[in-house]
């Protein structure tokens, strides 16, 4: 039986407290107007932005349980928010994992201090065929490289200070032919479209990226040339335990609100609750609930242990994800018409939930994951 | 400088529910934390900590369980914790409290400034701080909206219902603050990770020297008599919807009609 440590229960109470505070009650506001800058400085004070990165690196040295129950506390009062420190750790786990020692030292406290990252992998004619991006960056001369291309999808564009950007470097050589480089949000032939307008999330930032001719030095790529997909690859399993962990604390947030709504709301002389057509939805949603922690917890322990974690994470999306649209759906049902409206929250929590089945990989994509693991490729 | 911060475990609900039998609060089933005013405590203590210097030192009083509000004193920068912890210490009133505190204080010695919270949330009766002032011979300044040390000194506003006093007693001494004087910060992960190898020790009443007439239920000449709810306010809340003049219009009818204009 997993249990966490003395530590994690006390970093849990404090996040738990900051969302309280801090993050809960901008969470319509980001819906209605965007990204919420004010918030970045309160998590680097918090010491919230890199606290799975090493001590000597400026991070806070927990491991995985202590950066996903600082990500799951978060999505308890904003999924935007966790998702924005989500995609953060997806960009800078690759530096971590793959960056040199100087790259560590230059970007890893720069993250801890409210630098942001983003993470480029999509564009706008492949999202889960990764192999299929088109953008290139050609290899010169003096071992710097020319990127030309575009990006589309980014979470944290628009808002990020430096973007991991995966481009082939070996157009002809597929999965293996792709590099991830660091690209600052000044640097000149990077253009960054506008804002994209979405069904939800939309505390968290995304647009498109377009590349001219950017040249980027040979210190700048991350990890071997031509490793880029396998070094992407690793840092989104992580991440997919990232958006479980999302998905189980918005399914808390949505429950916990209709939970009180059902207490307090009467039809016919009691109390909707207590009607076994609406508390049986909150049977269904706790066990979701308690199903997806145990997966999230169950995921991190392997990765603490330093095992591939691809499948686990996999099966922990797929199903955390379509937990949390089901929960939302039914906390709507339980609020009826009120649920249908923006005063009630709970229609966020819906449009929130959504993303949770595309982003990081599609439920599609994790299927064959899954499958390829039960039946061979 | 030694700093001793005074900290009490409170219950972390909105509905307190009080046994009808003694009076006293039922903890049973109902989770604890940190009173809030005795986190501005320890953040004007590792404040002026930050600014000159200082061993911070955090007490409390209470079964071993209020042990979780010293490591999160711990995790907000304080360098000790003490815990006073023994049956003889059980049904303290504040007198008792405040005798068992100050023995504490006396044990630890060397002190510069005693820190507490205004009041704790859950008694609210604003007395212990004052009291150990008492106890220790200590001047003393309550209500303090901010707090300084200068040449030995202890420099405070004071927050008073109709102006602000401005107080400067020598050290030692003991202040209690209110919410006003600052905004305590958030323990960051990696102080909660340290915090839990900080030292900690635990003090019974014998620990302490402690005349057992004084602590606990024996030293407490204050006794729960009655226990009363406060009436119930029925609210009728009535909404005017409309423009400003439409509502102000509305609004004076119906005060006109109630009879009170």
């Amino acid at each position: 039986m997993f249990k966490f440590t003395e530590e994690q229960e006390m970093i849990r109470s404090m996040v738990r407290e900051f969302t309280a505070n801090e993050v809960e009650p901008k969470d319509r506001w980001m819906d209605e107007n965007g990204f919420c800058w004010e918030l970045v400085p309160k998590l680097a004070e918090a010491g919230l932005l890199a606290i799975h990165m090493p001590e000597e690196y400026g991070g806070g040295g927990g491991d995985t349980v202590t950066s996903e129950i600082v990500i799951n506390e978060l999505a308890k009062g904003s999924a935007s928010l966790a998702l924005f420190l989500d995609a953060n750790w997806l960009a800078c786990d690759m530096i971590l994992y793959h960056g040199t020692d100087e790259q560590k030292k230059e970007f890893i406290p720069q993250l801890a201090d409210g630098k942001i990252f983003a993470f480029g992998l999509t564009e706008s004619n492949a999202g889960s065929d990764a192999a299929a991006i088109k953008s290139v960056a050609e290899k010169q001369a003096d071992g710097s490289y020319v990127l030309n291309g575009g990006k589309a999808w980014i979470t944290n564009s628009g808002v990020a200070d430096y973007y991991l950007i995966m481009a082939k470097t070996d157009p002809n050589a597929g999965n293996h032919g792709i590099s991830v480089f660091i690209v600052p949000k000044d640097t000149e032939g990077l253009t960054i479209g506008k804002f994209e307008k979405k069904m939800g999330m939309r505390g968290s930032a995304t647009c498109e990226l377009s590349f001219d001719n950017i040249k980027i030095p040979a210190n700048r790529r991350v990890g071997e040339e031509g490793k880029g997909f396998m070094i992407a690859m690793q840092a989104l399993d992580g991440a997919r335990v990232s958006i479980g962990s999302i998905a189980s604390g918005l399914m808390q947030h949505a429950m916990s609100k209709a939970a009180k709504y059902a207490k307090e709301r009467t039809t016919f002389g009691k109390p909707i609750a207590k009607y076994q057509g609406i508390s049986f939805k909150f049977a269904d949603m706790a066990a979701k609930i308690r199903a997806t922690d145990l997966m999230i917890w169950d995921t991190c322990q392997m990765k603490d242990e330093g095992k591939r974690i691809s499948v686990e994470a996999a099966e922990l999306k797929l199903l955390a994800s379509r937990w949390a649209c089901e929960t939302c759906d039914e906390c709507i049902q339980v609020f009826g018409g009120n649920g249908y409206s923006a005063e009630y929250d709970v229609e966020r929590f819906y449009r929130d939930a959504k993303l949770l089945e595309i982003g990081e990989g599609t439920s599609e994509i994790l299927r064959m994951v899954i499958s390829g693991s039960v039946l061979g490729r | 400088m030694k700093i001793l911060v005074f900290v009490k475990q409170v219950p972390d609900t909105d509905d307190v529910k009080l046994d009808p039998k003694t009076g006293n609060i039922m903890r049973e089933g109902v989770e604890s934390k940190l009173n809030p005013l005795d986190a501005n405590a320890i953040e004007a203590a590792v404040q002026l900590k930050e600014k000159y210097g200082a061993t911070v030192c955090a007490i409390s009083m209470g079964p071993p369980q209020a042990e979780d509000v010293l490591k999160k004193a711990l995790a907000l920068g304080c360098d000790e914790a003490y815990l006073l912890s023994d049956r003889a210490f059980g049904g303290a009133d504040t007198l008792a409290t405040a005798y068992a505190l100050s023995m504490a204080a006396r044990k630890i010695g060397d002190y510069d400034l005693l820190i507490f919270g205004r009041h704790a949330v859950d008694g609210d009766t604003a007395q212990t701080g004052p009291a150990t002032a008492a106890f220790l011979d200590l001047p003393q300044i309550t209500l303090a909206c901010s707090m300084d040390v200068q040449d030995g000194y202890v420099i405070c506003d004071r927050a008073l219902e109709d102006c602000v006093q401005k107080v400067k007693v020598k050290m030692p001494a003991v202040v209690t603050v209110t919410a006003e004087i600052n905004e305590p910060r958030y323990a960051k992960p990696i102080n909660i990770m340290k915090a839990l190898k900080k030292p900690r020790t635990v003090w019974t009443a014998d620990d302490l020297g402690a005349d057992k007439e004084q602590t606990g239920i024996k030293g407490s000449p204050s006794s729960t008599k009655e226990v009363l709810e406060p009436p119930k306010r029925n609210t009728n809340t009535k909404y005017f919807e409309g423009k400003p003049e439409e509502i102000a219009a509305q609004i004076a009818d119906m005060l006109h009609e109630e009879r009170l204009i």
